[in-house]
């Protein structure tokens, strides 16, 4: 039998592993604040999904989620090229009025959405052990195990299945283009697996480690790497160690895990920046003495 | 509902008239800032920031232990600065874009913010409350003394600006000139970042952290639209925000429930979504609508060239042309071909008769006209600029459209006169307009 200690190491390690997955994609196309932006947006999706459906069920979660992720993604790209407008306000303008527009159905629907917004942000990894999926009497383990696991192997799939075409529209869009591949296409669909990223994690780890194991551990690793698949493989081993070492940060102050693996992660950043690689404050002090 | 509205603008109450000033304050100054931080082209930085307010405010908290409102804005102007510096940082010494520099500030000292927050409440310290409204906001707490303060850092603001205005633009127009002209870029630019660190941090107790982001970035988006003048964008852009303020306190008086914050970006994003559409020059109905009338005037002067063209191969200039004979001459679809037939009826220059059409004398007049400067043209790209024979066509086709006579004077000049074009056609000569089309 599993104790729920190792249950909350096992989910955070799923969630950090799935978003590093893509995060080294959202790095390399400078679109990491499309990142965010559609991890707050998503807020909307399950609001919409749960007053649709009634429930929280994973499938209308999951569908909200594409749905949104698409829109969000859909209407910055409409306003960047039928508004010329610059893509930073483009952002900002479509994820405010979205989260906005989710805060007020959940203020306007309270009584029958039991969202709390804060748990949206930082998630409730705690309790999710005993949040479990029971089928026939038999306890099949956490929810959150299911849908974050399945949401790894996607994710594991599509940068498996999709490498090279992710990895040409990511350095050359021209070439990408030139090569028959449909650069908008493969845009829409890393936003989509972004969004579904995002709903999977929400519940257990909050929005803002979900937007921090995107970008924090491929940097670390875009820092570093000297290809592609180095940099995809460092950012899930730095996705791992911050996972573990934010559980034993935050089991020692008594603070909130997600926090304390952005934490841990953040620390590898810094680490990185002093000591490892050409822009570290380390090679640059020696290569003064020189 | 009537009622709350009017009893809310009769401003009985005296704490509303707080609550109302406040708001429309920080709109105001917020669409200032938000303007010049949009044409740095860092829309996104109040997003960032207004995380990154967090681990300043939970640290004070945790050293100090009291919610002395002073002693947290100055936590959270100090971690603003930190954010400000790791952004710097990060873009400038490492490859690191600004994407993900902004990315990384924001969620790291969120997280930090957040895990200080979790500690506090878990230890259960009595004086926590009213620390997670940052969050989300509360524009209805506001008091006397909260705006007094609020206004007077927002007078000094205007003041700054108005005083800076000129260094301010030149640097963010220009950056690399300003410095070259002795400008003290890096002074002008601490001082904006402390202005908008300012504005963030107090708004938060308004709006709340991510709605602080759109009223940084929704209202200058939304002018930007009005003006290419940065000074009545920036003014627009102020009014926006303070109708957004004046909007939120009212609808926080009339449904107490609900928070201020995401009424406030629905109203800016009503604004924003008029402007898009409406706004004359960049709007894009303007922009479609002009198009509409580029296109019209495309087929109507296409189709007068065409109509010429039937009249010289039959050798009588305003030749009866069936539709037949118009389609076998220009490609056109036949829907198109209608309307544009019957629009140049209504104007009078082409006329029918028993089923065929013909150019009035005006119509001719103007088909010569197009159809010179098409062939003035066709000319002109062989002769100059050495364009073979048989590709000049479509290159006039689409010049034929937009030449003026100005142009078509000077084209002149550059050929000496010749009356054929490369393919042997006569490029006729235009008399007077004449006086009434038949």
């Amino acid at each position: 039998m599993i104790g729920p200690d190792t249950w909350i190491i096992i989910i955070a390690v799923l969630a950090a592993l799935s978003c590093a997955l893509l995060g080294p994609f959202l790095v390399l196309r400078k679109i990491a604040m499309l990142g965010d932006a559609i991890s707050h947006s998503v807020l909307l999706g399950i609001v919409l999904a749960y007053l649709l459906t009634g429930t929280f069920s994973p499938i209308g979660m999951l569908i909200g989620a594409i749905v949104i992720g698409v829109v969000t993604t859909f209407i910055t790209q409409l306003l960047q090229s039928k508004g010329s407008l610059q893509s930073d306000a483009a952002i900002g303008v479509t994820f405010t009025f979205l989260f906005a527009l989710g805060l007020i159905l959940i203020a306007l629907f309270a009584r029958k959405v039991h969202i709390e917004p804060e748990c949206v942000l930082y998630g409730e990894i705690t309790f999710s052990p005993w949040n479990t999926i029971v089928v026939g009497g038999i306890d099949l383990g956490p929810r959150a195990v299911w849908s974050l696991g399945f949401t790894t192997v996607i994710n594991g799939l599509l940068v498996w299945i999709g490498f090279k075409p992710l990895k040409v529209t990511s350095f050359d869009p021209v070439l990408a283009t030139s090569l028959g591949i449909n650069v908008t296409l493969w845009h829409y669909i890393l936003m989509t697996f972004v969004s579904i990223t995002t709903v999977a994690a929400f519940e257990a780890v909050g929005v803002i480690l979900v937007i921090a194991m995107f970008v924090i551990p491929a940097s670390s690793a875009y820092l570093v790497a000297k290809s592609l698949g180095q940099m995809i493989g460092l950012s899930l081993w730095y996705a791992v160690l911050s996972s573990a070492g934010g559980y034993y940060l935050a089991f020692y102050f008594d603070g909130a895990i997600a926090a304390a693996m952005v934490m841990v992660s953040g620390a590898i950043l810094i680490f990185h920046l002093l000591f490892i690689g050409k822009y570290s404050v380390l090679q640059r002090l020696i290569a003064k003495k020189r | 509902m009537i009622d709350l509205f009017l009893e809310f603008w009769s401003l009985q109450e005296p704490y509303l008239v707080w609550v109302l000033l406040g708001s429309v304050i920080l709109g105001l100054s917020a669409g200032v800032l938000g303007s010049f931080i949009f044409l740095q082209k860092r829309g996104l930085i109040g997003d960032v920031l207004a995380h990154a307010s967090l681990p300043g405010v939970t640290s004070s908290f945790l050293i100090f232990a009291d919610r002395d409102p002073l002693v947290i804005l100055l936590g959270a102007v100090v971690s603003n600065f930190l954010g400000i510096f790791v952004i710097e940082y990060l873009v400038k010494r490492t490859k690191i874009k600004e994407d993900a520099a902004l990315t990384i500030t924001l969620s790291l000292f969120f997280a930090v913010g957040i895990f200080q927050l979790t500690i506090i409440q878990r230890s259960g310290t009595a004086a926590q409350a009213g620390l997670s409204h940052l969050l989300f906001g509360q524009a209805a707490s506001l008091t006397k003394n909260d705006v007094i303060i609020l206004g007077s850092i927002a007078f000094g603001l205007l003041i700054f600006i108005a005083l800076s205005f000129r260094s301010l633009k030149l640097i963010i127009f220009d950056r690399q000139f300003a410095k070259s002209l002795g400008c003290r870029v890096f002074f002008y630019e601490a001082l904006l970042s402390l202005a908008v660190v300012l504005a963030v941090v107090i708004g938060l107790q308004l709006v709340g952290v991510i709605l602080m982001a759109a009223i940084l970035v929704t209202p200058p988006a939304a002018a930007r639209y009005w003006s290419d003048n940065v000074l009545i964008m920036i003014v627009l852009a102020a009014l926006f925000g303070a109708l957004a303020g004046a909007f939120g306190a009212n609808i926080s008086y009339l449904a107490p429930g609900l928070s201020t914050g995401p009424w406030i970006v629905m109203f800016l994003t009503a604004v924003f979504g008029i402007s898009i559409f409406f706004a004359p020059q960049r709007g894009i109905l303007t922009h479609f609508l002009s198009h509409c009338s580029h296109k019209r005037k495309v087929n109507n002067e296409n189709l007068l060239h065409t109509l010429y063209k039937i009249g010289e191969d039959c050798g009588e200039e305003r030749c009866h042309a069936a539709l037949e004979d118009i389609l076998a001459y220009r490609n056109m679809e036949k829907r198109e071909l209608h309307s544009t037939l019957k629009r140049l009826r209504r104007k009078g220059l082409v006329k029918l008769r028993h089923n065929y059409y013909h150019l009035t004398r005006r119509g001719l007049w103007r088909a010569k006209l197009i159809t010179r400067k098409h062939r003035l043209f066709e000319l002109y790209l062989e002769r100059k600029i050495n364009v073979p024979a048989d590709h000049v066509h479509h290159m006039a086709e689409d010049a034929e459209h937009v030449l003026s006579s100005d142009i078509e004077k000077e084209v002149l000049e550059e050929l000496h006169l010749t009356n054929k074009d490369p393919h042997g056609s006569k490029i006729p000569i235009v008399e007077h307009m004449p006086r009434e089309g038949r």
